[in-house]
């Protein structure tokens, strides 16, 4: 089988600095190859410079890349724009900007297959709607990007990439932005597309399970190099690059359990019935018309010096939640109560919050002494240089960085200076909202050992909020399972991700790829979570529920515990 | 001698003076020193600061104002001239002394007209002062090089002293609005859509009209006539800044409801760090970029507001030497055959290098206190 795409020693230079550094892989028709990397590794980059879409300040140094027998780099540019779209096309990460929002979904498809002339206009945009599996495609090609979950738009932003018939599909990070029941869909319909199309797909992603799932082939990629092109069975049972042996290692799957420390350790945080309902205002008077039940008669418990996960897809509440409890957010109902005392009458000393995103969390117009101190000095703790130079230790950071500016840190970096700062006034319980899912896997790691370690040492308690079900393994004691502002299973980790009742819990765990590849069968849940405002009746979960009965379309199914901590809400169960 | 102050000058002193005094203090603070130290790095900004700098010692020169003592005649207790000088008057007396009849071309030897001289004939008589004039005369003969040297006082002015009165509304009126939130936002929101709506140019006439009022039913209060001519540029200063901050403040208040959502706002909430805190420790700061911007951008602007306000007549007072009153004065001269151009290209000129320099003295400040591209 001779190859569809050929990439020889492929360099590109930024400035001085080589970013992609002598490439070369090869790629046939129908076959998956997947390029591995963290971010900044080159792997992005390695894609636009096969479209020949590098931005400005990226060049092409050296380097031979063949597609379908034309030498792609010698050609005019106005060859290579029949190439893009009609040869090779492209998925990008984020579905919501990368369509245009004033244009209709089905505009925006025939405009690629005008170009590209496969077929004509509407009636062939309908039809790849309908390819890509997206309900009702008539109504939904005069739609506007707006009018579409991010699923959907995904689907949508594949229709307009299969317009031109492509026989290379580049899909860079195609399901990073998306939730795990809806990369679970978009994965097995590209999958699905490719088999029927015969298409090459140039996977890259920095997720091991989805390459370990989609691809034939894997190429690991490691400071603009590929280190290491391996078949997809042999590399996941046995990686040989020390850096892919590195990347393996810290998966959270291969992280040790924490050691549990027992149940009796005693309640500290007791939250009852906590709701935030944000109301929706209409029309010149503003009247609230409706409201956003983000989070619906939330309850729970956190033990002293262990860790609560709140597990969810984006849009289930499970920020607001966090939020609502520090009281950052006022909720509608509810009490939220430390050690028996209203939080709301406390001072905010005793709880305290690590956030999502490192870059946004820290003030860049301070110095990290001066964000650590500013929490220590509104609360009357002592801020000198030698407390804050501890604190730095402890997250194992240097005590001189306190004078310097948070641009100056990576990501992980960022985000233990954070977590000094949340430190830095002896909370008893932190909530960490998503503190790793803006990170790679390896430095990951380090964060979720940190916290561990920080645990151990302070007698911390943490409530982890998370989406990434596979974390909450190795770092929480007790998990909770939020649907659509409530909370649908709940109990120790064991009774949960081992023993898992709940329909929408189980879709849950299966739809994460794993590094072990396929597993055999799949509950693949259908569609899209609905939302808050105009919640189902009955149990929310019912419309995606495989086993949904006559009355769980009528009644949303209250409290039945089963053994031990293990409580769920579902019908099959009361 | 008698040293005369006008209510600009104090002000312009008082500017320096807390100029100096911020200077003084950020001397001490370390990372403030190395800032400015960054600013001063490039040859581009070392000669933006010497431009402005010279500007700067200009109007402050222009700003030490005197009344000359007329000869003293026996018995009587000394009297002082009615006219009001400045220093830079006084440094540039040739200059101002050696006025031509009319019009004249940079350098010229002869007039710009043709005249019948005594003997009929008609040609174009010499100069009194041949070569001397660098960038011309006016209409009246006056050299255009004093006129352009005397307007940088006027144009400093206005664009500082505006810019100081709109300033604090604006960044304040925006922060809270943005901020706050609710009702707050409603007001001040209504306050600057209400005060936008009404025509600026209506808005400033009226102003400058009642003021000329007032001080034309009040000679007693201004003893002469530069006194009077400085109470309606300060007027007109106030009236420019209350019309002008709207926009900026608009500005303000959308980008701080931005960084309002922003996680380390949200984590300073979380410490309970009070509202004030957090708009000065953590809004404001990454608020600076576009003030600065905005800054700059309105300083040429108001510069040129001052030439539109001069044409329709509701200006600085006509006695005063401004940008303005010379861009006025050059419609008129861009209309005569053959044209006269000199004293237009020589405003343009000095505004053109005074902008100039302080939009990049403000690139280069910008730069270096941005904590992301030092």
């Amino acid at each position: 089988m001779s190859a569809l795409l050929e990439v020889r020693d492929l360099a590109v230079a930024i400035g001085n600095r080589a970013v992609v550094d002598g490439v070369s892989f090869d790629l046939a028709a129908g076959e998956t190859f997947a390029l591995l990397g963290e971010s900044g590794c080159g792997k992005s980059l390695t894609a636009l410079a096969l479209m020949r879409l590098l931005p400005m300040v990226a060049k092409i140094t050296h380097g031979h890349v063949d597609f379908d027998g034309q030498a792609l780099f010698s050609l005019p540019e106005s060859r290579m724009r029949m190439l893009r779209g009609g040869g090779m096309a492209t998925i990008f990460q984020e579905p919501a900007t990368s369509l245009n929002p004033v244009m209709t979904i089905g505009d925006q498809i025939g405009e690629v297959l005008n170009l590209h002339g496969a077929r004509s206009g509407a009636g062939g945009a309908v039809e790849l709607l309908e390819a890509v599996g997206i309900p009702d495609p008539e109504r939904r090609a005069g739609e506007f990007p707006f009018q579409l979950s991010g699923g959907m738009k995904q689907r949508a932003m594949i229709a307009m990439a299969l317009a031109g018939e492509p026989k290379l599909l580049i899909a860079d990070e195609p399901t990073t932005a998306l939730d795990v029941t809806i990369q679970a869909q978009v994965l097995d319909l590209l999958k699905d597309l490719q088999r029927r199309r015969g298409m090459a797909l140039l996977l890259i992603t920095h997720d091991l399970g989805v390459a370990a799932r989609m691809a034939d082939r894997v190429g690991v990629m490691h400071a603009g190099q590929l280190v290491e092109v391996s078949d997809t069975k042999k590399f996941f049972r046995g990686p040989a690059h020390p850096y892919s042996q590195r990347l393996f290692a810290s998966l959270p799957e291969n992280l040790p359990r924490p050691p549990d420390i027992g149940g009796a350790a005693g309640e500290l945080l007791a939250v009852e019935d906590l709701a935030v309902h944000f109301p929706i205002r209409r029309g010149l008077l503003r009247r609230t018309v409706g409201h956003v039940r983000a989070v619906d008669g939330v309850s729970l418990k956190v033990s002293r010096g262990r860790t609560l996960a709140i597990v969810g897809e984006s849009g289930c509440g499970k920020t607001t939640a966090g939020k609502a409890i520090l009281q950052l957010i006022t909720p509608t109902a509810g009490r939220v109560r430390l050690d028996g005392r209203d939080l709301v009458a406390l001072a905010p000393r005793d709880v305290q919050m690590v956030f999502q995103d490192p870059f946004g969390s820290l003030n860049p117009r301070l110095r990290v002494g001066d964000i650590i101190a500013e929490g220590m000095r509104a609360l009357g703790v002592p801020a000198d240089a030698g407390a804050i130079g501890d604190l730095l230790a402890q997250v194992g950071l240097e005590a001189g960085m306190a004078s310097r500016y948070p641009h100056e840190f990576s990501g992980g970096q960022r985000q233990r200076i954070a977590i000094a700062r949340a430190l830095a006034v002896n909370p008893r319980l932190v909530i960490c909202d998503e503190p790793t899912s803006a990170l790679d896997v390896s430095v990951q790691a380090q964060i979720i050992a940190l916290l561990r370690d920080l645990q151990a040492r302070r007698g911390l308690a943490y409530l982890f909020i998370t989406h990434n079900i596979s974390v909450v393994d190795y770092l929480a004691h007790d998990v909770a399972v939020m649907y659509l502002g409530r909370i649908v299973e709940q109990g120790s980790v064991d009774e949960v991700l081992r023993g898992a009742r709940h329909p929408y819990t189980q879709a849950l765990l299966a739809a994460v790829p794993r590094i072990d590849g396929s597993s055999g069968e799949r509950l693949l849940v259908p569609g899209d979570p609905p939302s808050p405002a105009r919640p189902p009746p009955g149990c929310h979960f019912h419309p995606r529920c495989p086993k949904a009965m006559e009355r769980c379309r009528a009644v949303y199914p209250g409290v039945s515990t089963l053994a031990g901590t293990h409580r769920l809400r579902c019908h099959l169960y009361s | 001698m008698k040293p005369v102050i006008l209510w600009s000058d104090a002000l312009f002193f008082l500017l320096i003076a807390v100029m100096i005094a911020g200077a003084w203090w950020g001397r001490r603070q370390a990372h403030l020193r190395a800032g400015w130290a960054r600013v001063f790095a490039t040859r581009r900004s070392k000669i933006a600061v010497a431009v402005l700098a010279v500007f700067l010692a200009i109007g402050l020169v222009d700003s030490l104002h005197y009344r000359r003592q007329l000869p003293p005649e026996p018995g009587k207790p000394p009297a002082y001239a009615v006219e009001v000088l400045s220093a830079l008057d006084a440094l540039l007396m040739p200059l101002k002394t050696n006025t031509e009849k009319t019009y004249s071309e940079p350098l010229a030897t002869h007039l710009f007209a043709k005249e019948t001289l005594e003997d009929g004939e008609r040609a174009f008589p010499p100069l009194k002062y041949p070569g001397s004039h660098l960038f011309g005369t006016d209409k009246v003969g006056q050299d255009v090089l004093y006129l352009t040297l005397k307007s940088i006082r006027t144009g400093l002015l206005i664009g500082t002293l505006t810019t100081l009165i709109m300033l604090p509304a604006a960044v304040l009126l925006g922060i809270v609005a943005g901020y706050v939130g609710g009702w707050v936002d409603d007001v001040i929101q209504y306050l600057y859509t209400t005060l936008n709506s009404i025509p600026g140019v209506l808005l400033i006439a009226a102003a400058v009209l009642m003021m000329q009022v007032v001080i034309d039913t009040h000679p007693d209060w201004f003893a002469t006539a530069a006194e009077r001519a400085d109470a309606r540029l300060l007027a007109l200063c106030a009236i420019l800044g209350i019309t002008s901050w709207t926009g900026l403040c608009r500005l303000l208040r959308g980008e701080t409801l931005k960084l309002r959502e922003m996680e380390y706002v949200q984590a300073a909430r979380a410490f309970g760090v009070g509202p004030l805190a957090i708009m000065l420790r953590h809004i404001l700061p990454n608020l600076m970029h576009i003030v600065l911007i905005a800054l700059v951008m309105d300083f040429s602007g108001l510069v040129l507001a001052e030439a539109v306000l001069s044409y329709v007549g509701i200006g600085v007072d006509p006695n005063t030497i401004s940008f303005g009153t010379m861009i006025n004065a050059a419609r008129l001269e861009l209309a005569r055959e053959p044209m006269v151009w000199w004293s237009l290209a020589a405003a343009f000129t000095f505004m053109f290098v005074l902008v100039l320099a302080a939009n990049l003295f403000a690139d280069a400040v910008r730069d270096a206190f941005d904590p992301r591209a030092a």
